[in-house]
């Protein structure tokens, strides 16, 4: 038997120990004429010159540091239900323990890491050096941002350790059930409505930033597309964020004051509360997805020896799937009891909202077509992404279709597809930029042939635990229950093993990373032959990016 | 583009820009709960009707006129501090700050006399009214309490501006934390004045 709040407290110790690789990383760094950003002393020593910093570099490190801690919970928490669903009937753990841990996952993965995530990290790292600025527009709101983020994740967190239960809700919050149930729902609620004034901030700074901050000559359309991305992604966590925000805020209020919005004994709706939920949340997997797409479309035209096919109509389609993506949600409740208008406006405009992702794809493809590709660990992730991220989306357009929904609504169905485009997009992508800038901010090169074995288990392992679970939902196995019936073994075994393979990748990958950061080689400050601004600084970059603004022609 | 020094960096513009996204950002959050009351109303047209007609008109239109009045104290001041006039910008936050404070007093009152009544969420003579008026009187108190939150969140907001304003820090060349102060106020009483004919008027 696991007991996952012993995890927990793994958590701390995993987080605690981040930093302290980090402080003992900084001892063996080089420096040029300008101290770098990793040795330059504020008036804080130790810690407090990361936890107080307002270096914009600093903080996306913190968030790294902070993010990567989170995330190897919650990938041991999907391991464990891995474990669990790798037999019918109870393996490790009971029914309502798997309840807890799909809850904690999904709060975790969602909340802690690919809402922040790509944003949070690379793009306080390298936004204002893309753009050829020396900070963010507000560097004090943005440590804000990431204090924001470390009380909320504690407070979300804090429901493992109180008395009572554990939030089993999912990550969804659920009316009626998620003011009923007896666990301790409260925190996980009010720690989600903290993380989103977090990411409320950060979208705004970055606003502003792009706004007022670019660098002399930098016209809108002379940015690069890792800042567009961002762009889109800032304006939909300003506008969608605080409707989330309230939600939550009405079922603290029904489980706290007894107002009834959603409960149906008091004359609420519990539909409306799914309506409210999505109006967010649909929005957010685009705050996800969008700057994953950024990052995707910096490598490939490095790697390709290329400017990007059609700058514009990539330009063009991120703004498009950032504003279309608005009017989606409804198809996350199609069985949920809607008008047939509804019905159809919501699926006619999910297909919709697949086109301007279809032209990204060729963009990228028309970018490596006739490009002198240069086969490294980044491009190994990009070209893998888009693998994935097609599979992803192409069974989301399964899932668009009304009839097929109401046959695949809530299986593992559904759960692969979102895996496919939030931990295949995403985290591919998350992958392609960590290993595409490291040199960059770390001064140091990683081992490469290390990393391109931790790609290509994590690759396989990937497709191997989600590819059986399109099966699995088409054959009829209802997402989250620990349990099936006998004819689903196999697939299952399949999938529990592509975890466990999975998790090696991983564990390749970061350990070949930290081990790197400490003992790599010395980067050159353009290994890649990029073209964009932070390729024309040192590595790591001195503390306010550039001696002298660049202007830019 | 502008200088990019982070050390003494000042660009009115771009402040004013962030405070007008962070009002999206506030308009949105309450957008919400707009789009709760709709669908509440829809539903139940006839109960809140009848619900409303217990709450006071006369204290929500004084309340009314309380915001309206101090709206246009906060700009005056805006004006009187580019006219290099310290005294009078801190006489004209001062008067903001007090009618802010009356309103407050004032929704005291009114709730306080609500909850005499036994009118509030989960109390027995409520809940014998039935369900559009348990509705409404949650969605009454949950708004108008978030609105007066932001009440009290401008209260330090002004305070803070009033002592900047007494120091120097903000003068006639740097105003702009005045400006988003002011832009802050009268969000909140934008939504006021949708909060009320939508609670006290429609009956």
């Amino acid at each position: 038997m696991i007991s996952y709040e012993f995890i927990h407290k793994f958590s701390d110790v995993i987080f605690v120990g981040l930093f302290f690789v980090n402080n003992k990383l900084l001892k063996t760094m080089s420096n040029s004429s300008l101290p770098n950003y990793l040795e330059y002393k504020g008036k804080y020593k130790g810690i407090f010159a990361w936890i107080f910093s307002t270096d914009h570099k600093r903080i996306g490190l913190l968030y790294l540091y902070s993010i990567m801690g989170f995330f190897i919970v919650g990938a041991i928490l999907g391991l464990l239900m891995k474990f669990e669903l790798i037999a019918p009937g109870k393996t490790i753990m009971e029914a309502k323990s798997y309840n807890a841990v799909f809850t904690l996952h999904g709060i975790t993965m969602i909340f802690l890491i690919v809402v922040p995530g790509i944003p949070a990290i690379f793009g306080n790292f390298f936004l204002p050096i893309l753009i050829g600025a020396k900070d963010v527009f507000y560097p004090k709101l943005n440590l804000l941002s990431w204090w924001l983020y470390i009380i909320g994740a504690a407070v979300a967190i804090s429901s493992q350790f109180m008395n009572g239960a554990s939030p089993d809700t999912g990550w969804t919050f659920y009316a009626p059930y998620s003011f009923r149930t007896q666990s301790n729902v409260l925190p996980a609620l009010i720690g989600a409505f903290i993380l989103g004034f977090s990411s409320i901030l950060t979208g705004l700074n970055f606003i502003v930033t792009m706004h007022r901050m670019r660098a002399p000559g930098m016209k809108w359309l002379k940015m690069p597309i890792f800042p567009w991305t961002l762009y889109g992604t800032a304006w939909i966590q300003l506008l969608a964020t605080p409707v989330v925000g309230i939600t939550l805020l009405m079922v603290v209020a029904e489980r706290v004051l007894n107002i009834g919005f959603f409960d149906p004994a008091l004359g609420g709706d519990p539909v409306l509360y799914q309506h409210l939920f999505w109006i967010y949340s649909h929005p957010a997997v685009y705050i996800m997805i969008l700057p994953a797409m950024g990052i995707i479309s910096e490598v490939i035209p490095t790697f390709a020896r290329k400017a990007i096919f059609g700058y514009k109509a990539v330009v063009i389609s991120t703004l498009l799937i950032a504003f279309v993506g608005y009017f989606v949600w409804g198809h996350h409740m199609f069985t949920a009891g809607m008008s047939g208008t509804s019905l159809f406006a919501f699926s006619f405009l999910t297909f919709l909202v697949a086109i301007p992702s279809a032209i990204k794809i060729f963009n990228w493809m028309a970018t490596l077509y006739k490009g002198s590709i240069l086969l490294r660990t980044p491009m190994y992730w990009a070209v893998s992404f888009l693998f994935v991220f097609m599979i992803g989306g192409l069974s989301g357009m399964v899932l668009g279709a009304l009839s097929i929904n109401v046959h695949l609504h809530d299986t593992a169905f559904v759960v692969s597809h979102f895996h496919f485009i939030v931990f295949g997009g995403v985290g591919f992508a998350f992958f392609a930029g960590i290993h595409y800038w490291f040199p960059k901010i770390y001064g140091k090169m990683y081992d490469a042939a290390w990393a391109d074995t931790g790609w290509i288990v994590f690759f396989f392992g990937f497709l191997l635990l989600y590819t059986p679970m399109f099966y699995l939902g088409i054959a009829g196995m209802p997402r989250r229950y620990y349990d099936y019936v006998p004819e689903f073994h196999f697939a299952n075994i399949l999938s529990s093993f592509g975890a466990f393979i999975m998790i090696a990748g991983l564990a390749i990958i970061i350990i070949n990373l930290f081990r790197s950061a400490k003992r790599g080689k010395k980067a050159e400050s353009n290994p890649w032959a990029g073209k964009t601004l932070e390729w024309t600084i040192g590595s790591p970059p001195i503390v306010e990016n550039f001696e002298e603004i660049p202007e830019i022609k | 583009m502008t200088e990019n020094n982070t050390h003494d960096h000042y660009d009115h513009e771009g402040s004013k820009l962030g405070m007008w996204l962070f009002i999206f950002t506030e308009l949105l959050f309450f957008g919400g709960l707009f789009i709760v009351y709709a669908v509440m109303r829809y539903k139940n047209g006839t109960a809140f009707g009848l619900a409303a007609e217990e709450l006071d008109v006369s204290i929500g239109a004084i309340n009314t006129v309380i915001l309206l009045v101090s709206s246009a104290t906060i700009a005056m001041s805006i004006s009187s501090i580019q006219l290099k006039k310290t005294k009078l910008t801190l006489i004209l936050l001062a008067t903001t700050l007090i009618l802010a404070i009356v309103f407050l007093v004032n929704k005291y009152f009114e709730w306080g006399a609500k909850i005499e009544h036994g009118l509030y969420p989960g109390s027995e003579s409520l809940e014998q009214l039935g369900h559009g008026e348990v509705l409404f009187f949650g969605l009454y108190y949950f708004m108008t309490g978030l609105h007066a939150l932001h009440i009290i969140i401008g209260i330090i907001f002004i305070a803070v501006m009033m002592v900047k304003v007494k120091n120097g820090k903000l003068n006639v060349n740097r105003f702009v934390q005045l400006e988003n102060a002011g832009l802050y106020w009268h969000l909140v009483d934008v939504i006021w004045i949708f909060l009320f004919p939508l609670f006290y008027l429609i009956a």
